[in-house]
């Protein structure tokens, strides 16, 4: 992991406030990048903002030499983030987290299951997956039509489902309702978003192997400070999500 | 870098700087950003008899230049600590400072005799964490007991014993005398602040705990008026700490009477930002007038 002093190259805001980042990034770096890794990034300069903000890796482009982050406006740091402009300096720590096990999976097909926020690392890895000869289903949930994003670009990697909490746009429900309705089974899921939706999946979904993405909030980002700790499912021990996550084995961590 | 030198208790710090506990674990994750041999020392995180697995989440939570924490001295315990976290620190050349918790005077001092059995320099006593239910703060707010406390492990240690005293008191200047009576080698000041913040949407306390500890810049004026005000009370070394984020905070600190100081909160913000503070200092000292950190330490009192 480095600490990186580097800049914008462009930033647009592609659903309710919800802003597609991307950065420069050298390609020696990026070539070390996983699917469902993070970057934990300053915000502004000075005091204010004494804490990172952990944002998903949601897609790289070796060629261009850069990383897409794609965040949503909760406060005022992400706010800030989200008044950055092209060329702005950004400071962030690359890469954070273990990121989806991708050697290790033998699958046929696979589930893209994302929520909200949760989506964008989806991308990625999808990518990573049909490169490797794996077919693959996304499912992504929103809360309402404005709320959308990404959806043309997960059809680059195959079908693509959208619900929408209130049924402003595609199927009325969530991703469990539209697993449900499309009869939808892969060898494997992978998954991420809010934690009320993760429990779903991992319930509706308890006989596939699946990987789900986690939040939390976070301190150091490194897992030295033990703010972002989630308890192991025998209650016996505990999982830091920067460090040992986010990404984790279904019915690893209590949700 | 003799200008950079100091002799503490049991501490010979090639340069004042250290990281405060709790915000370092024990060091392997930020040794992955400069070699931990540049530091003057490292406060581990605290160590209790047993396992803690901490509260739940959320434990932290951002406020204007600062924020709160109550991670509840989550920790392996103190054999696992010795085993499998300090023999990583033997290999690198500073004095670690183990940092000693407790729900009772008798866990205190079980931990602190479990310690001998590893190459510390020095022992920080912890009764002044506000995140506990038991312990913790309760030794650190009424002198006599922090006195009784501080003897206890003081008998039972083998290496200096530094007091970090908690800010959450009337009178700190009474706590601090009184541990240095019962026989503190030293002491370290401040640790945090309770504090709350309130989610707007939910209407409750963000942190799960309710109450958490507030630390970083928003915190610094405390710690330099505590620290100012311990000073002339008392004849042992002070480690300060308390929102320091670049060496000018550094040389603040030394002015008030700290002899060495801890960074915590800022190394969240910048990984990097012990080894830049290290490698500010001398100018810093330098464009103020000073020869040496020794030349600085209490210099900001009237009668210095």
């Amino acid at each position: 992991m480095k600490k990186l002093e580097t800049h914008v190259v462009s930033i647009e805001n592609i659903a309710k406030a919800t802003f597609k980042l991307v950065i420069h990034v050298q390609a020696d770096m990026l070539n070390t990048i996983k699917p469902g890794q993070f970057v934990h990034i300053k915000v502004g300069e000075g005091t204010e903002h004494m804490l990172r903000r952990p944002i998903s890796i949601c897609d790289i482009s070796n060629t261009n030499e850069t990383m897409t982050l794609i965040f949503k406006v909760f406060g005022k740091g992400t706010d800030q983030l989200a008044k950055l402009t092209e060329g702005h300096a950004i400071d962030l720590l690359i890469p954070c987290g273990n990121g989806y096990p991708m050697d290790d999976i033998e699958a046929e097909h696979v589930l893209l299951i994302g929520g909200g926020i949760g989506v964008p690392p989806l991308y990625y890895l999808g990518k990573q997956l049909i490169k490797k000869g794996i077919k693959v289903t996304s499912i992504l949930g929103f809360q309402s039509a404005a709320d959308v994003f990404y959806e043309d670009d997960f059809q680059t990697l195959g079908d693509v489902f959208v619900a929408t909490n209130d049924g402003t746009y595609g199927i009325h429900g969530f991703v469990t309702d539209v697993i449900n309705e499309q009869s939808l089974f892969g060898d494997y899921y992978f998954s991420c978003g809010p934690t009320p939706m993760l429990q779903a999946v991992e319930t509706k979904l308890k006989d596939t192997t699946g990987y789900l993405s986690l939040e939390e909030r976070m301190g150091c980002g490194i897992g030295a400070c033990y703010a972002c700790v989630v308890k192991t499912t025998d209650g016996e021990s505990t999982k830091k999500v920067c460090q040992d996550g986010p990404v984790f084995k279904a019915n690893e961590v209590q949700l | 870098m003799s200008l950079l030198k100091v002799e503490l208790p049991g501490l010979a710090l090639k340069n004042p700087i250290m990281p405060a506990s709790g915000c370092f674990s024990f060091g392997k994750e930020y040794s992955q950003f400069y070699d931990l041999s540049k530091l003057g020392s490292i406060m581990v995180k605290a160590a209790t008899l047993h396992k803690r697995l901490g509260n739940d989440t959320p434990r932290v939570a951002e406020t204007k230049s600062g924020m709160l924490n109550a991670i509840g001295l989550q920790n392996p315990g103190v054999e696992t600590i010795i085993n499998e976290e300090l023999p990583f620190l033997a290999g690198f050349d500073l004095p670690v400072i183990a940092n000693v918790a407790g729900s009772t005077i008798e866990e205190y001092e079980q931990v602190a005799t479990a310690l001998r059995r590893s190459d510390i320099a020095a022992i920080e006593l912890n009764i002044s964490c506000p995140n506990v239910k038991e312990g913790g703060v309760q030794f650190g707010t009424d002198p006599e007991v922090a006195a009784e406390v501080t003897r206890r492990v003081k008998q039972a240690a083998n290496v200096p014993v530094y007091v970090k005293l908690s800010p959450n008191v009337t009178d700190i200047v009474a706590i601090a005398k009184a541990v240095e009576q019962a026989g503190a080698d030293g002491l370290t000041m401040i640790n945090t602040l309770t504090g709350m913040t309130i989610d707007l949407n939910k209407r409750r306390p963000l942190l799960s705990n309710g109450v958490g500890g507030l630390s970083g810049p928003a915190i610094k004026p405390v710690a330099i008026r505590m620290i100012y005000q311990v000073y002339e009370a008392v004849n042992i070394p002070i480690i300060g700490m308390g929102g320091v984020r670049d060496a000018e905070d550094v040389l603040e600190f030394l002015l008030a009477g700290a002899s060495a100081v801890a960074v915590g909160t800022a190394n969240f913000e910048n990984p990097l930002v012990c080894s830049e503070i290290i490698d500010d200092l001398p100018f810093v000292l330098n464009k103020y007038g000073f020869d040496s950190v020794t030349d600085a330490i209490g210099k900001g009192h009237i009668d210095a």
